[in-house]
C-alpha cells in the first residue's frame, strides 16, 4: 500500500470516528443501536437526526470548506500563512451576510441562498481587495505583506460589522453569538442552503490541484509550464471565496481551520496538491466536528462559541509555522 | 523550428528589446550574450509569450505563438528561468512530474506510461534519479538547477528556452548538463535558444550566437564572427583578448583585468645566469612570456624559472617529464614556473652573451652537442639518436606573437648556419648538418618596454638574433670539440 493510499484510509477513519463521537456524545448519552434502529430509543432518536446530525454534518461541511479553500490560498499566493481568516476574506463574508440581515435584503431568484451569495460576494470582493492592495504595496508579495493587508482588511470590515450591530439594537446578542462562529441550532435546512456551494466549491478547487501545483513554483514558471494563469487564478479565487462565504453564512467566522490542516497535512503527506486538497477536505470535517464537540460539552451545560477552540488552537500553530518559515530562511 | 521576426517590446512603455528577428533550425542551439540589462532575460520572456509583445511576432513550426492555448505552447516549448521561489517543499519526483501537465487534459487525468517515461528518462539525464524522493530545498543549488532542467526535459517539447542554464553549477555540471542539452538538440532534434553569461562556454557549445546591446542585435552569426575582440570589448566595455579553443574551432576570449600590479621593471642582463655542474638557470623576478620545445612546460607561457639541466649521456627515462618535474623540485623551485630542457653537454660549456640594439637588449644562451648531428633533408627514414642544441633566446622588450614564431625561425635559421660554418658532418650522409637530432629552443620576453612587432631579419631584433645565435652557437660547438679532445 502506497503513502497517498494509507494516507486517505488514515484521514477517512478520522472522520468516521469523529462524525460518531459528535452525534453520540453530549448532554445526552446516546447508545450507538440507535443509528440503525430508531425505534430503539424514539426520544434519543430524535435528538440523533434532527439536533446532532445536522450540526455534526454542518460542522463537518463548514470545517471541509475553510480547510480546502486555505489549502488552495496558499498554494495560489505560495504562502503557508493564507487562510480565509487571516486574509480577511471571512470578515469579507460576515459584511456580506450581516448587510443581508441588517437590511433584510432578499434577492427574488435566490430565495434561502441570498444569504450565502452575498457572502460569497463579500468574500471575493475581498479577497480581489486584499491582493490587489498588497500587490500595490510589494510586487513580489510577500508573505508578510500579504497577511498584513489581511488584517488590515480584517479590522476594517470589523469596524463596520460593529456599526452595523450598532445600530440594530435589539437582535444584538443573536448576530453576535453568530459572528464568533457556532454551528448550533441550525438544523437541516442550513444544510441544504449551504450544500450546493460546498460541493460547487470544492469541485471546482479540486479541479485545479495540478495548476495549483505549478503555480507553487511562481506564476511564470506555472505559464512556462502550460497553465493559463489567469483563469485557472479566477477559478481558484472564485471557488475559495464560494465555500468561504457559504462556511460564513452558516456559521459565521471560524478562525485558522484552512490554517492548520492543510499544515497538517503537509507536514504529514506531502505538498503534492493532488492529495493536499481531498485530504484537507476530510481532515478539515473531522477536525471542525471534534472541535464542536469539544465547544458543547467543555463547560457544559453553557455552550463556547467553537470559534474559540480553533483560535485556541490555530494561533500557536500559526506562530510555529510562522517561526518555521523565517528561520528556514523562507 | 523558431522564427523570430522584428520582435519589440519591453515592460508598460519602456521598450527594451527592439526589432530583434532570427530563426533557429531544428537540431540547432543558439546562444544569446550580452552584458547585464541588455535585454536578454526580456527578449526570452518575449519569445516564450510570458511578456506580450508590442509589435513583431514569435513563430513556432510556422504558426505564430499568439494562436496556441497555454498548453499547445508549453507541449511545443519549454522554458528553464531564472530563477526558482518555492514556499512549499516538493520532493524531486514531483518537481519533475510537473513538466508533464501540458500532457495530461480532462479532470480526471491520469498518469500515463508515457508520462512516467518521460519523467524517468528526465531524471536519468540530469542524473538524480537516486534523490527521486528528497525534498528539492534539501539540495544545493546547482542540485535544483538540474532538478528544473529535469522539469524541461520531461515536458518533451522540440524548443528548449535556458535562461543560463549553468547558473551555480560548477564546471564539471556545466558540462555534463550542457553535453547533455547539445547531445539532445541534436538526437531528439531540438531548438535550443539560451542564455549565457560565459562567452566561453557559449562559444564551444553553440551553433550560433546572438550578441545584444542595448536591446538591439549587435552581431550574430557562427561563434567566429561574434566572439571578437572588437564586439566583445564595445558591448561590455571590457578589455578582452581573443585565443583558439585548444581543442575546438571555437574562438574563446579572456578577460584584461583592470587592477594589474605593475609589474616592477625587469632586464635581462647575462650576468644573472647561474652556471653549475647540474644546470644552467636563469630565474626572473617577473613572469616571461615563453614560447618554447621544452621537456617540461612546452608551448606558450608565463614562467619565472627557466633551467637546462645536464644529464647523463646514459640517461634515460621512461617520464622523462615527470622525472624532470621532481627534480626541479627536489632543486627547491616550482615545476609549474619552470621551463626545463636537457642536454648531455657539460653545462659549464655554456656560451651565454648579452647584444645591445636599439630597442632594448637580447641574452642568449646556448648549449650545443653535435655528437648526433643531422642534415634535416636527409633525415627520412634512419633511426635517429638523441644530440642537443639548446638555444635560449631572451628578449628586453614587447613582442606580439608573430615576433616569438620570427624570433624561433631566425634563431633556427642561425643554428644551421653555424652548423655550417663550423662543417658539422651528419656522420651517416657526409653532408653538412643543419642540427641535432631533438634539439631544443626557446623565446622568452618581459614584455615591458618597446613594442617589437616583427622579428625577422628586416628588423633590428631578428638581426641581434641571428648574429647572436650564430656567434654563440659557433663558440658552443668549439668548446664541446674541445671537451670531447680532453
Amino acid at each position: 500500500m502506497n503513502k497517498s493510499t494509507a494516507a486517505y484510509i488514515v484521514s477517512l477513519f478520522f472522520l468516521g470516528g469523529a462524525v460518531l463521537l459528535g452525534v453520540l456524545v453530549g448532554t445526552v448519552s446516546i447508545s450507538p443501536e440507535v443509528l440503525w434502529n430508531r425505534s430503539a430509543d424514539q426520544s434519543a432518536a430524535n435528538i440523533l437526526w434532527n439536533i446532532r446530525m445536522p450540526r455534526v454534518v454542518l460542522a463537518g461541511l463548514v470545517g471541509a470548506s475553510l480547510a480546502i479553500a486555505g489549502a488552495a490560498f496558499q498554494g495560489l499566493l505560495k504562502n503557508p500563512l493564507a487562510d480565509p481568516y487571516t486574509l480577511g476574506v471571512s470578515s469579507g463574508a460576515s459584511v456580506g451576510a450581516v448587510m443581508t440581515l441588517f437590511f433584510s435584503i432578499s434577492v427574488p431568484f435566490l430565495g434561502i441562498f441570498t444569504l450565502p451569495v452575498m457572502s460569497m460576494i463579500g468574500a471575493l470582493a475581498t479577497m480581489l481587495a486584499v491582493m490587489g492592495f498588497a500587490k500595490l504595496v510589494d510586487r513580489s508579495m510577500k508573505m508578510e505583506t500579504v497577511i498584513l493587508t489581511g488584517i488590515i482588511f480584517s479590522s476594517f470590515l470589523g469596524s463596520v460589522i460593529s456599526l452595523m450591530i450598532a445600530l440594530t439594537g435589539e437582535e444584538l446578542r443573536q448576530i453576535i453569538g453568530w459572528l464568533l462562529g457556532s454551528v448550533s441550532m441550525r438544523g437541516w435546512p442550513y444544510v441544504q442552503m449551504a450544500l450546493p456551494f460546498f460541493l460547487v466549491g470544492s469541485f471546482v478547487l479540486w479541479l485545479n490541484r495540478r495548476e495549483l501545483n505549478a503555480m507553487l513554483f511562481g506564476e511564470e514558471r506555472a505559464r512556462h509550464l502550460g497553465v493559463d494563469v489567469k483563469k485557472r487564478k479566477m477559478m481558484i479565487l472564485i471557488g475559495g471565496s464560494v465555500l468561504t462565504g457559504a462556511a460564513v453564512s452558516v456559521s459565521g467566522t471560524i478562525g485558522f481551520v484552512g490554517l492548520v490542516v492543510p499544515h497538517m497535512v503537509r507536514l504529514l503527506w506531502g505538498a503534492d496538491h493532488r492529495h493536499v486538497l481531498p485530504l484537507s477536505f476530510i481532515n478539515g470535517a473531522a477536525l471542525l466536528i471534534l472541535c464542536d464537540l469539544v465547544a458543547r460539552t467543555i463547560i457544559s451545560p453553557t455552550e463556547l462559541p467553537i470559534g474559540v477552540i480553533t483560535s485556541f488552537i490555530g494561533a500557536p500553530v500559526f506562530a510555529f509555522i510562522f517561526f518555521r518559515q523565517r528561520k528556514g530562511g523562507g | 523550428m523558431l522564427r523570430i521576426t522584428g520582435l519589440t517590446g519591453g515592460y508598460g512603455d519602456k521598450k527594451i528589446v527592439s526589432d530583434v528577428s532570427f530563426h533557429v533550425e531544428k537540431g540547432n542551439v543558439l546562444g544569446i550574450l550580452g552584458p547585464n540589462g541588455s535585454g536578454k532575460s526580456t527578449l526570452m520572456k518575449l519569445i516564450s509569450g510570458v511578456l506580450p509583445a508590442a509589435s513583431g511576432t514569435v513563430e513556432v513550426d510556422g504558426r505564430p505563438i499568439s494562436v496556441f492555448s497555454a498548453k499547445e505552447l508549453a507541449r511545443k516549448m519549454a522554458v528553464l528561468p531564472q530563477l526558482h521561489a518555492h514556499a512549499f517543499e516538493h520532493t524531486v519526483r514531483e518537481t519533475v512530474s510537473l513538466g508533464r501537465y501540458p500532457h495530461q487534459s480532462g479532470w480526471f487525468a491520469s498518469w500515463s506510461e508515457e508520462d512516467e517515461a518521460a519523467v524517468v528518462e528526465a531524471m536519468e539525464l540530469m542524473n538524480i534519479q537516486q534523490y527521486e524522493n528528497t525534498l528539492i530545498d534539501r539540495m544545493s543549488g546547482g542540485e535544483q538547477q538540474r532538478v528544473f532542467v529535469a522539469q524541461a526535459l520531461a515536458q518533451n517539447a522540440s524548443i528548449l528556452l535556458l535562461d543560463e542554464p549553468t547558473n551555480h553549477l560548477d564546471i564539471n555540471h556545466q558540462k555534463e548538463l550542457l553535453d547533455t542539452i547539445k547531445k539532445q538538440a541534436i538526437e531528439k532534434e531540438l531548438t535550443v535558444v539560451s542564455i549565457f553569461h560565459d562567452i566561453n562556454l557559449a562559444s564551444m557549445y553553440c551553433d550560433q550566437l546572438l550578441l545584444l546591446d542595448g536591446g538591439h542585435i549587435k552581431r550574430m552569426g557562427e561563434p567566429h564572427e561574434v566572439v571578437r575582440e572588437q564586439d566583445i570589448e564595445a558591448v561590455y566595455r571590457t578589455r578582452v583578448s581573443n585565443h583558439p579553443h585548444p581543442e575546438l574551432p571555437k574562438p574563446q576570449i579572456t578577460l584584461l583585468p583592470g587592477v594589474n600590479r605593475t609589474a616592477a621593471h625587469t632586464r635581462i642582463a647575462a650576468g644573472d645566469f647561474a652556471v653549475s655542474a647540474d644546470y644552467v638557470l636563469y630565474q626572473s623576478p617577473i613572469p616571461l612570456k615563453t614560447v618554447s620545445s621544452a621537456v617540461i612546460n612546452a608551448g606558450a607561457g608565463w614562467y619565472r624559472t627557466f633551467m637546462n639541466r645536464h644529464v647523463d649521456n646514459t640517461y634515460e627515462c621512461d617520464d622523462s617529464t615527470r622525472e624532470m618535474a621532481r627534480f626541479i623540485e627536489s632543486q627547491g623551485f616550482k615545476a609549474t614556473d619552470t621551463v626545463g630542457m636537457m642536454t648531455a653537454v657539460r653545462t659549464e660549456d655554456v656560451i651565454i652573451k648579452e647584444y645591445q640594439g636599439p630597442f632594448g637588449s637580447v641574452v642568449i644562451a646556448v648549449t650545443a652537442g653535435v655528437g648526433n648531428a643531422v642534415d634535416v633533408s636527409k633525415a627520412l627514414d634512419r633511426a635517429v639518436k638523441v644530440g642537443t642544441i639548446n638555444t635560449w633566446i631572451f628578449i628586453n622588450g614587447e613582442l606580439s606573437d608573430e615576433a616569438f614564431i620570427q624570433s624561433m625561425i631566425t634563431a633556427t635559421e642561425a643554428k644551421s648556419k653555424a652548423l655550417h660554418h663550423e662543417g658539422v658532418l651528419d656522420p651517416l650522409t657526409d653532408t653538412i648538418a643543419t642540427g641535432t637530432s631533438t634539439d631544443s629552443c626557446l623565446v622568452a620576453a618581459t614584455q615591458q618596454g618597446e613594442h617589437l612587432p616583427y622579428a625577422g631579419p628586416i628588423t633590428e631584433l631578428g638581426k641581434l638574433i641571428g648574429a647572436g645565435v650564430f656567434e654563440c652557437t659557433v663558440e658552443a660547438i668549439q668548446l664541446y670539440r674541445e671537451a670531447k679532445k680532453r
